[in-house]
This record gives structure tokens, C-alpha cells and sequence, in this order.
């Protein structure tokens, strides 16, 4: 083969795989994105039951229910709507009444979300990204006076100066 | 004083790398030895200024000093000195302290050891270095300064996040930015070498045990971070395709490939511009990895930060080393000679092969990571690209690299004999397809892709034996000479089946550990049984203990196995009272190379306990096979070959070999 011959099977084999790994990449993109709703949206747009989708927002003080065998339900809301969701599992060490949640699973026939993951990825201070964008939108959240965000009920902090 | 002390001492370290990354250059061009000699002096003198800067962070830490705003955050008087310690860059500001301690630590050792470099490469790979370094001090003195004062000191700190309270985090993060800094010294080699338009097989030479140091710190790094989140987030799970580990996997991706590149480079000047390529996106995806971590744009465990000013600036830092490098690239690369001819079926071919799958691989992990960032950016829609969109991309490419990954070693140079090399790999093919035989048996249930998957480790496995066993003629000549080769083998040849070998293991493990996974979940009374993969675990009690600073509620199992006793578990639940937050701490048991795993939930009335346990088969495999790469790694470092630099066989990576 001369040099020109063997360039020519490289950048070939090359651009085979890549429209291997392109068609990979497309395919998996449009079988398994999820996409992210609060409780506003999902009343607002028509999700069909059992398509999978994220639901974020606050759970709702008071709403948090233990059944029997590690089935839990509770409200997630965005200051707009309600939507109630039920769950069979341990909760993560974060997860608490008041605080942002991300659930990811699907409505059911009745309307309630079955959560089959419950994330609480955050800490005091720190809230999943999506909801606390979605709660700035709705004017529920407070800039903290040092730029952090801080929940309405946050707790004081000292001034920081130099 | 001291925080004043380190914050000045920042500041001198700045104000060096300014002089380091402009006075060797004018050297270089007038040809005035004396001052590319300042590279040297000022990478030194910059190592010791970074060093006291993070020493003085560390005392601070060390001596609970809550007058300093990120030690009154992040520490806590009671907490124990080890935690202490690692507590210093268990946040942004001290990370990025480490981050810029650790590349002038490398700049420092090229400096020291770099004496056999020609004069003017020294000089320009450092003042790369300078330029690197000098806009991250400008990051952390601007945005993230750790030494601020807070005017009125509280008598209590907030303590670290409880998740970050582990041994786990004193190893990991290091480890890590080992790596990722690492790769720097490729990045300016590379850029050095654009900017002289002069390259040779010497380059590679010096650029791949500097490589290799990086690889083994970020392979060993990935590795410890996953084995942590396993064990430390309760989950059970040891990789989510969160986009911060997607981060770190980049650049080990792009950088393996960069390894091998090279050795096509060294031996055989060949792939000269690709390899100078993969050496700049390489240190491109460690800073892209550094930017989602630290900027905070990203929703994770790991996002500490929510500041829009230092993602800014990151991102200003991205654009102005990836977009100027590549510029350099496009200007120069074409001033760089071609090299050594090679037949598509040889040595040289399989690793381009092993390139080109290496970085689609990476190119699609970049999609996956950065495609929801973008169109979120675009659209304002929000979605989470999970693990479906990994295991359906990365999967498949994985599995043609894995296949030819034994092929390669066995072929020869310039042009390899295909019939052959299968041919000495008939016992490595039939061994997978008794594995996939007898895993198919034995098994019941589970994808039926598996036994097909293990099999391929096995191949993987058997293969890089085999390399080795054909390279000292073993069963064809006596053992004690086929012996005697072994030892003179080169150890580069040993690190390569060391390092193919546990990919090969890592495999095995993820397919055990993923399709053969039981769990069981549910509330426990004490003196509850419950049943799984054949053992049984009894809840004796739950206890409550107070620790240094926190309350913990202990509970304790017994397991045991048909009647014989196997041994106890006691999985914990621990309240910090300064954060108010809570951990969950795992309990494991180790059969082999299988695993018990136990974690606790809320309690619920009665005493009673959630539990969640699963049986994991084979999962410590998943570490062992990054630990073989890792000592592969460190084999291939200690080669003879490696020792004897070009011009002069003097001590330029004497210092990288500790064993010998």
C-alpha cells in the first residue's frame, strides 16, 4: 500500500466509528433524557401517565406520611400547585419536611407521582439547581446578603468583611 | 499573622509565576542563558512560597483559628485532627489552594530534575507552567481568597459536611488533582514543543513517564472516589454518571490514550501531531473537569459552590488555555515533520485503534455531560442525561477496544501478522468461551449479556498472560530459562499485562456486581431474621453512642451462613449537632471478593429500624482492577528505558521511581 492508500484506511476507519458513536449518541439521546418539572408545570402542560420525569420543588411542611413497610408519601410543592407523591423505600439522610426534594418516577392513573428515586442532593444552604431556579421564577426565594441563596426561614448568618 | 503570613506568601508565589512565564521566553529568543536559567530559580521559589501559603491554611485549620471565615465554615473545634487536616480542602477555596500547591509542586520537580532537558525546552515548558499558575493564584487571590477574616470571631465553628468527614476525603481529592495537575506537564511540553516547531522521539521520552505519573495518581484517584461514594453515601451504587465523575473520567480517557500515543511516538516517531493534540486536550479536559466542579454550574453531591463570579472567571481561565493552545496547534502543527511509516495491521495501527475508540469514548461522555448544560443554556428546558445514555454509548465502544486491547502487545512493529497473533491467542478464546459456558450453567436469571461480558474479561485476562507467556517462550523452552527471560523482561512489557489484566478484572466486577446484585429492604425488629443470597442476618440490637461530634444510633447484626457463624456487622446512623444534618455509615463484610452491605434508615416506632442490605458478588473486583492498572503503571515507570534520557542518561525522572 503506498502512504496515501494507508491514510486513506485510517481516516476511513475513523470516520466509521465516529457515525458508529453519532448514531449511538442520537439513539440514546432520544430514548433516555429525562426531563425536569415542578409542580406548576406538570399541572400546566399534559404529561402522559407513566412517562418518566423528574419533579422538583419543596415538600410540603407537615405532609410527610410513613405507611406500613417503608412506604412514605408526601407533597412536593412549588409555591403554585401541589402534587402528591408516594414512594416505597429509605429516604435519603437529607431529605427533611421543608426542604427542596428531586423525585424522579412517573404519574400514575390517579394523578399521583410514583417516585421510584428520591434525590435530596443539598445541604442548609445548598438546594438541588433546578428547584431553587424554578422557586427564584415564582419569587419565592431570597438572595442570602452575601450572594448565597438562603431560604426564607434561613438562619442568620455573621457578616463577612475583610 | 499566619493567615496574613500565607496570604502574602500567595501573593509573592503570584507575583513569581508572572516572572517565570515572561523572562524565560525573552531568553529563549535572545539565546541568553542566564535568563532561561530563571525558569528554574523561580519554579523553585514558587514551590517553597505555594507551599507556605497552604502550610499556613493548614495551621489554621489545625489550630481552630475562627477569626479566618473558611476555617469558622469549614472546621469545627471538637472534630478529630485527621479531619482537621483533610478539612483544608474540603471546600472551594481551600481545594483551589491545593490545586495550584500541587501544580507548583510539579513545576518544581522539572525544575529540579529537568537538568537534562535542552536549555530552551526547560525554559519554555516552565514558563507555560508560570502561565497556568499564575492565573489560578489570580482566581483564588481575586474569588476564592481562604485567608479573609471575619471581624467579629465566633467561639464555634460550622463544621465540615458531615459526608466529607471520612478517610475517604483525606485521600481522594489529592489523589485526584495529582492527576489532573499532572497532565499539565504534557500540556506544556506540548505547547513548548509547538512553540520551538521542533519535535523529536526525545520529547516523548520525556513527556511519558510525567504522563504516566499523572495516570497512575488519577486512575488510583477515580478509583478511591467511587469506593468512597460506595461506601460513604449508602446507596450501595459506585458510579451514578454524575457529571462530576464524568469530569475526572475525561481526562483519564483522553490521557490513556496520550499514553500510548506516545509510545508510537518514542519508538517509532510516528503520530507526532496527534500526539502533541491529545497532550493539550488532555490538560484541556482536566480544566474543563476543574471549571464544572468548582464553578458550581452543575447540580451534584460535589457542588459546594454557588457563586457566579468564579464560574465567570474559571471559564475566562478555560477559554484563554484551550482556545490559545489549539490556535498554537493550528498555526504550528503543520510545521512539525511527518514520521514513520506503518501497515493498518501492526503494532503502531492497533493503537490508533486503541486511540480512536479511547477518545469517541470520551466524546461521548462529553455529550452526555455537557449536552444538558447546553441546551438548558439554549432552550431553558431542564433533563438528566443518566445512566441509560452512558451505558448505551460508552458500552458499545468499549466492547471492540476491549476485544482488540490483547492483539495489540502480541503484534509486531510496522506490520504485524494478523493469522498469527490469533493464532497465539487461541488459548486466551477458548478460555473466554468456557467462561461464558460455565457462567451461562451456573447462573440463572440476569441479562443474558453477562456471561457474553465476563467472557470478555476473561479473554482481556487470559490475553495479556498470554503476551507475556510468548515473550519468554514459555512451554517451549525449560522453565528455568523461560524463568530467566521473565526476569529480563523489560517491566515496561510486565506493566502493560498488569494494566490490560485489570481492565479485564474491573469488567468482571461491574458485570457481577450490576446483574447479580440482590437487595432486601425493610423494617427490623431486634431478633429479626432477614434472608439474603443464602446468609442470615439477625439484628441483635440498636444502641446509641456519643462520638467526638456527633450522637450515633449503632446497630448490631450477626450473620451467619447455614448455621455457621460468619461474623458481625454494626451499620450506624450519626447526627452532627453543629450542621443538624445526619450520615449514614455502611456497614461491610468481605467474603472474597464479594461483599455484605448494610445501611441503616430512619428509625420507625417501636424500636424498629429500616434497613436496606444487599449482597454485592465480586464487587471488590471493580477496585482491584484500577489498583493492577495503577501498579502496571508504576512498572512501566520504573523502566530502564524511561531512566536513560536522551541526550545525557542523567536523573531526569529518577525522582518518579521509587522502587527499583
Amino acid at each position: 500500500m503506498t502512504r496515501k492508500q494507508r491514510r486513506l484506511t485510517m481516516i476511513g476507519g475513523a470516520l466509521v466509528v465516529l457515525a458508529i458513536a453519532a448514531g449511538l449518541v442520537l439513539n440514546a439521546l432520544r430514548d433516555s433524557i429525562v426531563f425536569f418539572s415542578t409542580p406548576q408545570m406538570v399541572a400546566e402542560k399534559q404529561i402522559p401517565v407513566g412517562k418518566r420525569f423528574r419533579l422538583g420543588g419543596m415538600v410540603e411542611q407537615g405532609s410527610l406520611v410513613r405507611g406500613d413497610n417503608l412506604a412514605v408519601s408526601f407533597k412536593v410543592s412549588d409555591g403554585g400547585a401541589t402534587l402528591p407523591v408516594n414512594y416505597k423505600g429509605i429516604l435519603p439522610d437529607l431529605f427533611r419536611e421543608g426542604q427542596g426534594v428531586v423525585a424522579e418516577g412517573a404519574l400514575d392513573a390517579s394523578g399521583v407521582f410514583k417516585a421510584d428515586t428520591v434525590l435530596a442532593k443539598h445541604d442548609e444552604n445548598y438546594m438541588p439547581k433546578e428547584v431553587a431556579d424554578a422557586l427564584k421564577k415564582q419569587g419565592r426565594w431570597q438572595e442570602g446578603s452575601d450572594g448565597k441563596p438562603v431560604m426564607s426561614q434561613g438562619s442568620a448568618k455573621p457578616v463577612v468583611t475583610q | 499573622m499566619i493567615a496574613e503570613a500565607g496570604h502574602y506568601a500567595l501573593v509573592l508565589a503570584l507575583a513569581l509565576a508572572l516572572i517565570q512565564s515572561t523572562v524565560p521566553i525573552v531568553g529563549a529568543r535572545l539565546r541568553d542563558p542566564a535568563l532561561m536559567n530563571v525558569a528554574r530559580s523561580t519554579a523553585l521559589a514558587q514551590l517553597l512560597f505555594a507551599g507556605l501559603s497552604f502550610l499556613a491554611l493548614t495551621t489554621l485549620y489545625v489550630t481552630s483559628d475562627f477569626s479566618v471565615t473558611n476555617v469558622f465554615e469549614n472546621s469545627h473545634s471538637m472534630k478529630p485532627l485527621l479531619y482537621k487536616i483533610t478539612g483544608v480542602w474540603g471546600n472551594h477555596e481551600g481545594s483551589m489552594l491545593l490545586w495550584v500547591s500541587i501544580l507548583a509542586l510539579f513545576g518544581g520537580l522539572v525544575a529540579a530534575f529537568g537538568n537534562n532537558l535542552p536549555l530552551s525546552l526547560r525554559a519554555h515548558v516552565l514558563a507555560v507552567q508560570g502561565w497556568i499558575a499564575a492565573a489560578f493564584y489570580l482566581f483564588i487571590l481575586m474569588t476564592s481568597n481562604p485567608f479573609l477574616r471575619l471581624a467579629r470571631p465566633p467561639l464555634e465553628g460550622r463544621d465540615l459536611n458531615p459526608v466529607l468527614q471520612d478517610i475517604g476525603l483525606a485521600v481522594h481529592p489529592p489523589m485526584l488533582y495529582l492527576g489532573y495537575v499532572g497532565f499539565s506537564i504534557a500540556f506544556s511540553f506540548a505547547v513548548a514543543a509547538l512553540i520551538e516547531g521542533r519535535i523529536d522521539a526525545a520529547w516523548a521520552r520525556w513527556v511519558r513517564p510525567w504522563t504516566l505519573v499523572a495516570w497512575i495518581f488519577l486512575t488510583l484517584g477515580i478509583a478511591m472516589g467511587s469506593y468512597w461514594a460506595y461506601y460513604e453515601l449508602g446507596w450501595g451504587g459506585w458510579w451514578f454518571w454524575d457529571p462530576v465523575e464524568n469530569a475526572s473520567l475525561m481526562p483519564w480517557l483522553s490521557g490513556t490514550a496520550l499514553l500510548h500515543s506516545a509510545v508510537v511516538m518514542e519508538k517509532r516517531n510516528a503520530l507526532k501531531v496527534w500526539t502533541i493534540l491529545l497532550a493539550i486536550l488532555t490538560f484541556s479536559l482536566s480544566l474543563l473537569g476543574t471549571f464544572l466542579v468548582r464553578s458550581g454550574v452543575l447540580t451534584s453531591v460535589h457542588a459546594f459552590a454557588t457563586d457566579p463570579t468564579r464560574g465567570v472567571f474559571i471559564l475566562m481561565i478555560l477559554c484563554l488555555f484551550i482556545g490559545g493552545s489549539l490556535t498554537l496547534y493550528m498555526w504550528r502543527a503543520s510545521s512539525l515533520k511527518q514520521g514513520g511509516l506503518f501497515a493498518p495491521i501492526s503494532r503502531e495501527g492497533a493503537l490508533v485503534l486503541n486511540n480512536l475508540f479511547l477518545t469517541t469514548a470520551c466524546a461521548t461522555v462529553f455529550i452526555g455531560t455537557l449536552y444538558p448544560l447546553a441546551l438548558e443554556m439554549l432552550t431553558g428546558e431542564k433533563i438528566s442525561v443518566g445512566a441509560p445514555f452512558f451505558n448505551l454509548t460508552f458500552g458499545p465502544l468499549f466492547v471492540p477496544l476491549l476485544l482488540a486491547m490483547p492483539f495489540g502487545p502480541l503484534l509486531a512493529w510496522k506490520r504485524g501478522d494478523l493469522k498469527g497473533v490469533t493464532q497465539r491467542l487461541m488459548a486466551a478464546g477458548i478460555a473466554a468461551l468456557l467462561a461464558v459456558a460455565l457462567v451461562w450453567a451456573w447462573t440463572t436469571g440476569g441479562a443474558a449479556l453477562a456471561p457474553l461480558a465476563i467472557g470478555l474479561g476473561v479473554f482481556v485476562i487470559v490475553g495479556s498472560i498470554v503476551d507475556i507467556a510468548e515473550r519468554v517462550m514459555l512451554f517451549r523452552l525449560p522453565l528455568s530459562v523461560a524463568f530467566r527471560r521473565a526476569r529480563g523482561l523489560p517491566r515496561a512489557a510486565w506493566g502493560t499485562a498488569f494494566a490490560h489484566a485489570g481492565i479485564g478484572v474491573a469488567l468482571i466486577g461491574i458485570v457481577c456486581e450490576s446483574t447479580w446484585n440482590t437487595e432486601y429492604i425493610g423494617t427490623m425488629q431486634p431478633n429479626d431474621v432477614a434472608k439474603l443470597a443464602g446468609y442470615e442476618l439477625t439484628l441483635k440490637d440498636v444502641t446509641q453512642r456519643q462520638g467526638p461530634n456527633f450522637r450515633e444510633s449503632l446497630a448490631r447484626f450477626r450473620v451467619t451462613r447455614g448455621g455457621d457463624e460468619i461474623g458481625e456487622m454494626t451499620p450506624s446512623k450519626r447526627n452532627f449537632t453543629a450542621r443538624q444534618s445526619s450520615t449514614t455509615e455502611a456497614a461491610l463484610l468481605s467474603r472474597g471478593a464479594s461483599q455484605l452491605y448494610i445501611s441503616l434508615g430512619e428509625e420507625a416506632a417501636g424500636g424498629a429500624v429500616a434497613v436496606r442490605m444487599y449482597h454485592k458478588p465480586l464487587v471488590l473486583m471493580i477496585w482491584w482492577g484500577p489498583v493492577l492498572m495503577a501498579f502496571g503503571g508504576l512498572l512501566s515507570l520504573s523502566d530502564r528505558r524511561l531512566r536513560v534520557g536522551a541526550p545525557k542518561p542523567a536523573k531526569a525522572s529518577r525522582a518518579l521511581q521509587p522502587a527499583e
